[in-house]
């Protein structure tokens, strides 16, 4: 593992697992709460392998990723002479894993005078409600956050930052509606690195879809801005995705990762009934792996993401 | 329209040679790309089987018409299922005494609030009088969100606060509606989770409380394979009347429409297709079945065409087309204009038909060549670029020069040139008088 800025205790960690677990909990009986089931018969016959595709897609990983990873375990299957279904299971379990990658440490964990962070996506995917959990947990955890509200299209955005920045207990910086996104996070690193009463600033962005050139565009341009004032900024640019966006959430991230280039994702509303099986793809074709998951609507419904957990709970 | 579709059941067909019937067989394997279609698509598992077996059905033995190939019946009939599927458009149910209530609902971020204004807008303009109401009390500053939004739009939005229940802040706005003679009644609710039961009671509580004409259900095209779910939750516990699928300016292929219908046999009756208030349109089963079919690179190639193509410029050249006055100088500009798009493999890459097909260029060749040709133009006289006939030897030799090129080069392009030319005036000799679509794009637009 690598270095961390800050550890998390046992505790944290379990309690983590049990947030993740609680809210995954829920879904028994749902898309993946199948994926169990199947592994329960005493025997791995066809009707298995059509079951477990079944669930993948209904789980959204999509046709293609689902292909992939019931070809790899009937390969491996047969060639490692599985007979018990358990076993299949496993075997499914350690694909799937090696599918997500490994998660080595994240930039916004490195130690820096200020590090900036991006939050990009599409409309109502979850951002500012993300942006407000990010900024809860690294406050929590000693850092000294501030908030950027370049979303200045939307109606009242500015106000619902805002909001978040008061519950949380951060610094909000603003110009309000119709402003220059760009101005803003200009100001908004200028204040930090001025005052220094910051080390983490958290931008949050308008809601577009990654299809409109013009706002794809701004976003570039947005990016720009921070990195010409900030040595290597945005250290992290997070893609917000909603779990229950089906086979589209592949095309948003490779149009997000062309402009902004996205270092990682934040899967939200995962106390829905969708997973999010996209995540899959996403990392086997872009290699942008998960870093936290959202799982309702509070500021503490955050929490790092851990592969495992993820797919253990798909299992559950 | 149907490319990707068609030109993949056209290789499967190719492979089989029958002709006039389809056979079982052909129909088989004819199915598993129409599954795969509609599995990218995002329409759900489940229905995909239901509906694949029906479309099998009918396609065993169906005649194949002749002026189609066998592959271009399968889409056919699958069209046909899928816009039956979709159904009529249905509009908004306001018979009777007023004030109507019309209650939104939906999952989090799917767009509730943006379309209430965006309804209010269009009754408004079928003159009755609206009432906005902001009964979401829970996520921060969405009660000014719609505020806001009616101010912009001048029509007055009802809130108490996020002190008060959202029943009774409904309940106050429709009695509020009967005393001031507003005919209709918008009801903004919080997003919320299917599954979460004490939400969903709340739902309950309003709708007893306000006796709504309409319940419309508001989702994200982009959903996947959950869609049915949430829409037979939010049906079986509420009676939905129609659903508003929204964010559909984007490349979703929006098999989500196909799920939801499938699962609660209500209408669906207006799209969502941008963020201003303005955005909002009554539903085509005809185009949203192209869309689910595979069109949806083809929708952002357009939306990318229209953002950055300068429309004064390509509508006087257009003009000048027509007229048959078009020089190398409108050709430089609109070369100019389709470069601005981004780099032409990449576009190409957006066409259907064409994907792959650039792959085998060496990268950007095109790139090169466009740039090749405008330096070539940049370096011609006004008056040369508008009489091109007049370019002799000595002038193609400076032209070249100047533009770091071979005379062969210059000649060649004179001589294309003259083709395209030619070929214009052609075309606007048959075909001058269809204008309004976007060129190449025929119907797309429509
Ligand atoms: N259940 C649930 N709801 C969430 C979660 N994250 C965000 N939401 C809700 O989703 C809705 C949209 O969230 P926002 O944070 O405003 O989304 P956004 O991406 O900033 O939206 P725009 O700025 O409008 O594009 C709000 O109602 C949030 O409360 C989550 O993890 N679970
Ligand atoms: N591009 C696009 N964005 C939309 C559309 N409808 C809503 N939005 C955006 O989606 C986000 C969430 O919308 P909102 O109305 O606040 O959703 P609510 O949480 O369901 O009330 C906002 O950023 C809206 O601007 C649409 O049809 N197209
Ligand atoms: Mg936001
Ligand atoms: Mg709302």
């Amino acid at each position: 593992m690598a270095l961390r800025l800050f550890r998390r205790s046992t505790e944290e960690q379990q309690a983590d697992e049990q947030r993740i677990h609680d809210s995954l909990e829920k879904t028994r009986g749902g898309m993946f709460g199948r994926l169990g089931n199947i592994f329960q018969a005493n025997e791995i016959t066809e009707q298995t392998w059509d079951e477990l595709e079944e669930t993948l897609i209904m789980g959204d990983v999509g046709i293609e990723t689902t292909e992939v990873l019931v070809a790899r375990v009937q390969q491996r299957v047969s060639k490692e002479g599985i007979k018990r279904p358990a076993d299949a299971q496993a075997v499914l379990k350690q694909e799937m894993l090696a599918m997500l990658g490994g998660s080595d440490a994240m930039e916004i964990d490195e130690p820096r005078l200020l590090t900036v962070v991006l939050v990009v996506g599409v409309n109502g995917s979850g951002k500012t409600t993300s942006i407000a959990k990010l900024a809860k947990l690294y406050k929590d955890h000693g850092r000294k956050v501030v908030l950027a509200a370049a979303d200045t299209f939307r109606a009242a955005a500015v106000h619902q930052l805002q909001i978040w920045g008061e519950r949380v207990g951060v610094d909000v910086i603003a110009q309000g509606q119709g402003a220059d996104p760009g101005a803003v996070v200009f100001d908004a690193i200028r204040a930090c690195q001025e005052t220094r009463k910051a080390d983490l600033l958290i931008i949050d962005t308008a809601g577009r879809l990654h299809t409109k050139f013009n706002l794809m565009k701004e976003l570039e341009k947005v990016r720009n801005v921070a990195s010409r004032q900030v040595h290597k900024a945005p250290h992290e640019t997070f893609l917000i995705l909603d779990a229950s966006t089906g086979q589209n959430a592949l095309s948003q991230a490779r149009h997000f990762k062309e402009a902004v280039k996205v270092t990682g994702v934040i899967l939200t509303k995962l106390d829905g009934t969708a997973k999010g099986g996209i995540v899959f793809a996403i990392a086997q074709e872009l290699g942008v792996p998960v870093r936290f998951v959202g799982t309702g609507e509070r500021m503490t419904d955050i929490a790092p993401f851990d592969p495992k957990i993820f797919v253990d709970s798909l299992f559950a | 329209m149907f490319e990707t579709l068609t030109d993949k059941l056209q290789r499967v067909f190719d492979g089989l040679a029958s002709r006039g019937r389809l056979s079982e067989a052909d129909v088989d394997v004819a199915m598993r790309e129409v599954r795969l279609a509609l599995l990218e698509a995002d329409v759900n598992y489940k229905v995909v089987k239901d509906f694949v077996a029906r479309v099998k059905e009918r396609a065993i033995g169906a005649e194949v018409m002749k002026s189609l190939t066998p592959a271009q019946q399968v889409v056919k009939i699958v069209n046909e299922e899928l816009i039956e599927v979709l159904g009529e458009p249905a509009k908004l149910d306001l018979s009777g005494p007023t004030p109507h209530v019309i209650m939104m609902v939906g999952l989090q971020g799917s767009g509730k609030t943006t379309t209430s204004a965006k309804l209010a807008l269009t009754l408004r303009k079928s003159n009755q009088r609206p009432l906005l109401v902001a009964a979401d009390t829970y996520r921060p500053a969405a009660i000014h969100q719609l505020e806001v939004l009616g101010k912009s739009l001048d029509i007055p939005v009802h809130s108490e606060g996020d002190k008060v229940p959202p029943p009774v802040i409904c309940a106050n706005a429709v009695k509020r509606a009967r005393e001031s003679a507003y005919t209709v009644v918008i009801l903004d609710t919080a997003g919320r989770l299917q599954v979460n039961e004490e939400m969903m009671a709340e739902l309950d509580e309003i709708k007893a409380r306000t006796k709504p004409q309409e319940i419309l259900l508001v989702a994200d095209s982009m959903t996947g394979q959950q869609a049915v779910n949430v829409a037979q939750t939010f049906n079986d516990r509420l009676g939905v009347t129609g659903l508003i699928l929204t964010k559909v300016d984007g490349d979703a292929r929006g098999g989500a429409a196909i799920s939801m219908r499938e699962v609660t046999g209500v209408p669906i009756k207006y799209l969502g297709v941008g963020e201003k208030t303005d955005a909002l349109e009554v539903f085509h089963p005809d185009r949203m079945a192209s869309r689910i079919l595979g069109m949806g690179d083809m929708l952002s190639l357009i939306e990318r065409a229209q953002s950055t193509m300068d429309q004064e410029k390509s509508m006087s050249a257009a003009k000048r087309m027509m007229k048959g006055e078009f020089d190398l100088d409108d050709f430089m500009q609109q070369m100019q204009q389709v470069r601005k798009m981004g780099p032409l493999s990449q576009i190409m890459d957006m066409i259907p038909g064409f994907r792959g097909v650039t792959k085998d260029l060496s990268p950007d060749v095109t790139d090169t060549q466009m740039r090749r040709i405008e330096a070539i133009i940049s370096s011609m006289t006004l008056d040369e670029r508008r009489h091109p006939e007049n370019m002799n030897a000595s002038r193609k030799r400076r032209v070249a020069r100047g533009s770091g090129t071979e005379v062969q080069d210059i000649n060649e392009l004179l001589s294309q040139f003259k083709q395209i030319k030619r070929m214009m005036k052609q075309m606007s000799d048959t075909g001058g008088k269809r204008r309004g679509k976007f060129p190449g794009f025929p119907g797309l637009m429509g």
